[in-house]
């Protein structure tokens, strides 16, 4: 076996038992990291395939920033994982069974016979100087920029729906507005009455 | 490395879309005191620019721009102009809806500035990318609105719901989108259709791309059995959310379907004809069995819903017989005459649902329309054009639609098709005719008179008005469709 088939099916082995481990860990935390692994050796096949770039960013994308964002979600939400995890014994049968049957059927279509190394040849060796990063770059920002484009509006979608669904104004909030404030006048807050002089009262 | 910088005057309008929905965003940042009243102003505007720029870019001729991933013809021109049309409708109509219900952020309306454009990049798709992401652009405003109102958890819970299905179907689309893909190496619709001539790509992996798209088809269509969510989405969210759903977006499912399957797939014509006969069966039986139990009439309009995309499909389904293409074209325009009738009556039925509502009171229950007559004959005239449309009785719009479809599936020789299709509308009668019988003949249970702005009015009577003036003379918009199809092939 070549060191390179050795090293992916290390690899493979690790990202499935990971990603099963991100199912069934009763720990969310732990869940958690278990994603972070999975990520990881799909980088490492990524990398295998000679899409360095793409290996590189997905572990300091998805790693580096939304794996760490979600650790949070995950601490500062106090999810009663037990309680979610209701019926799930009972319906695993049902799951199960469809589950497998989907693998299967899926395994019959895009097993070996259309999709194996004869069907689909790897492609010729790219030379010396070619960049993996230049070339994705180039694409993007030329003959795929009205996608690109487009997908900026969709995140633009994302953070407004984010925006005007959760932000509002909280009645119980002390907001102080500082320029209000520094723009108080002495009028605004004191009140100067005149009254009358009275005399000391003695008890 | 030659980069030509791609033509920009073909994609005028999406690009003129996406600038205004920047400026509306910014605009209202600083004017926070007006912002409702200008974005509202401002979307109108924008949209009516943009229709006068599709108008005057519309002409016979076919032009790709942006690597191909662009296409601009006379099909994409005539829906995108229905589009801006029925958006523009449907945000009058919400308008009032909204202030009543304190959910009138200028938000809203660029959300639904945002969908249009989505649509429209659907629309204009040549390529499976733009496609998917225009549909993602789309569906993502859409999950955002129904979810508009906060305090509702109703409305929450069918935003949840929408989103997790969607996501799902968004999900089972790509994946098919890679197989296909995979077997004929392009994404580019003509692409695909070439390679398909010369028998590239292997049958089976094909038709698993194709099953999978089909799939995702079908749910954002809601036709069965992947029409779940319609009746809880349209019953959760709010009913000027429900309208946008209602309308629009069929118009952007029809350009998708035609796109991915007529311009993309047609080699596979046979195969998945057979899926949507399957789909449009299921569609037409259930949506029009289901409407009958139904008290709650946004749910009601949502299973006949399903029943008028199932008829669709019927006029899809019947565009080639065993090779022979010559229907095609009359099949197709029958198809979109269909879908374009259906956003107009769509656009005055929840209008309709919409003028009954008022602050704090929702018209969604069937009885909210009795005696509606003795409260306002104009109106009560009005939702009964509407039902008889629907219910595809002549002399409306509804029927021709009905007619041509049914035309085309007789000749592709589906006689049991049509049968079939002419017993279930003759069921889908019974339940829009017991709500014009709930109007004329029963006392109403709501007395309180009923209070729109004055442009409601206006535009809501015209809408009805519409759908007899069409019914009467359906020729100029049939023969519309027919010659922007034939520009478009």
């Amino acid at each position: 076996m070549e060191f390179k088939t050795f090293v992916f099916y290390v690899m493979a082995a690790i990202l499935v038992f990971a990603a099963v481990r991100v199912v069934t860990a009763r720990n969310p935390v732990h869940a958690a990291l278990f994603l972070v692994l999975s990520f990881f050796s799909a980088s490492g096949i990524w990398l295998l395939l000679e899409a360095e770039f793409l290996a590189i960013t997905l572990v300091l994308v998805y790693v580096g920033a939304v794996m760490v964002l979600f650790l949070f979600v995950v601490m500062m939400l106090d999810i009663n994982i037990e309680r979610m995890r209701q019926g799930f014994w009972s319906n695993l049968p049902v799951g199960a069974l469809v589950g497998i049957l989907l693998v299967v059927q899926m395994a019959l279509v895009l097993g070996g016979r259309y999709f194996g190394v004869e069907a689909m040849p790897a492609p010729p060796a790219a030379s010396e100087t070619y960049s993996n990063t230049r070339e994705i770059g180039r694409l993007l920002y030329t003959e795929y920029v009205y996608p690109f484009e487009l997908a900026s509006l969709v995140l633009l979608v994302a953070m407004v729906a984010a925006v005007t669904l959760t932000l509002r104004k909280r009645k119980d909030a002390r907001h102080l507005n500082p320029a209000e404030q520094i723009a108080v006048r002495r009028e605004d807050r004191v009140r100067l009455v005149s009254m009358p002089a009275e005399k000391d009262q003695q008890p | 490395m030659n980069f030509v910088v791609p033509d920009f005057y073909p994609a005028a309008a999406e690009i003129f879309v996406a600038v205004m929905a920047l400026a509306i965003m910014l605009a209202t940042t600083f004017a926070r005191r007006i912002a409702t009243a200008l974005a509202y102003g401002l979307t109108q505007v924008t949209l009516m620019i943009a229709a006068v720029i599709t108008l005057f870019s519309a002409d016979a001729s076919t032009a790709l721009t942006f690597s191909n991933m662009y296409i601009s013809d006379l099909m994409g021109s005539l829906l995108k102009l229905m589009i801006y049309f029925a958006v523009a409708v449907g945000l009058l109509y919400g308008r009032s809806y909204l202030a009543d219900r304190k959910m009138d952020r200028p938000e809203y309306f660029l959300l639904a500035l945002l969908m249009t454009l989505g649509m429209m990049v659907m629309v204009s798709a040549n390529h499976m990318l733009s496609m998917y992401i225009g549909l993602e652009l789309m569906s993502l405003s859409l999950y955002a609105m129904v979810a508009f109102d906060r305090e509702s958890v109703r409305s929450t819970e069918a935003a949840m719901k929408y989103f997790v299905l969607g996501a799902l179907a968004s999900g089972m689309l790509l994946y098919g989108m890679s197989m296909i893909y995979g077997a004929t190496g392009s994404m580019e619709f003509s692409g695909i259709t070439q390679a398909l001539y010369h028998q590239a790509g292997n049958q089976t992996v094909l038709l698993f791309g194709v099953v999978f798209l089909m799939a995702g088809l079908a749910f954002k269509l809601g036709v069965v059995p992947f029409h779940m969510w319609v009746p809880d989405v349209y019953h959760g969210a709010p009913t000027a959310v429900t309208l946008m759903i209602a309308t629009a977006p069929k118009l952007a499912a029809f350009a998708m379907t035609m796109r991915l399957l007529v311009f993309g797939l047609f080699e596979l014509a046979q195969h998945w004809q057979s899926m949507l006969m399957f789909l449009a069966v299921l569609s037409i039986v259930l949506g029009n069995v289901a409407a009958i139990a139904q008290t709650n009439i946004k749910r009601m309009l949502a299973y006949s819903g399903i029943s008028h995309m199932g008829f669709m499909l019927l006029a899809l389904l019947s565009g080639v017989v065993e090779g022979d293409r010559h229907f095609a074209l009359n099949a197709y325009s029958s198809a979109m005459f269909y879908a374009i009738s259906y956003v107009i009556m769509g656009l005055a039925s929840f209008g309709m649902v919409i003028l009954l509502s008022r602050a704090g009171f929702e018209a969604e229950r069937i009885d909210d329309f009795k005696g509606l007559n003795k409260r306002s004959s104009w109106f009560a005239a009005m939702m009964m054009i509407v039902m008889f449309s629907m219910a595809g009785i002549p002399f409306f719009i509804g029927f021709f639609a009905k007619f041509a479809v049914l035309q085309a599936v007789v000749a592709a020789g589906y006689i049991w098709l049509a049968v079939l299709a002419v017993l279930m509308s003759l069921i889908g009668a019974y339940y829009y005719l017991r709500v014009v019988k709930l109007m004329y003949f029963d006392e109403p249970e709501d007395t309180a008179p009923i209070h729109a702005p004055a442009d409601v009015r206006l535009i809501l009577s015209v809408n009805g008005l519409a759908i007899a003036f069409l019914g009467l003379l359906p020729q100029g918009l049939m023969s519309l469709c027919a010659s922007a199809l034939i520009a478009s092939f």
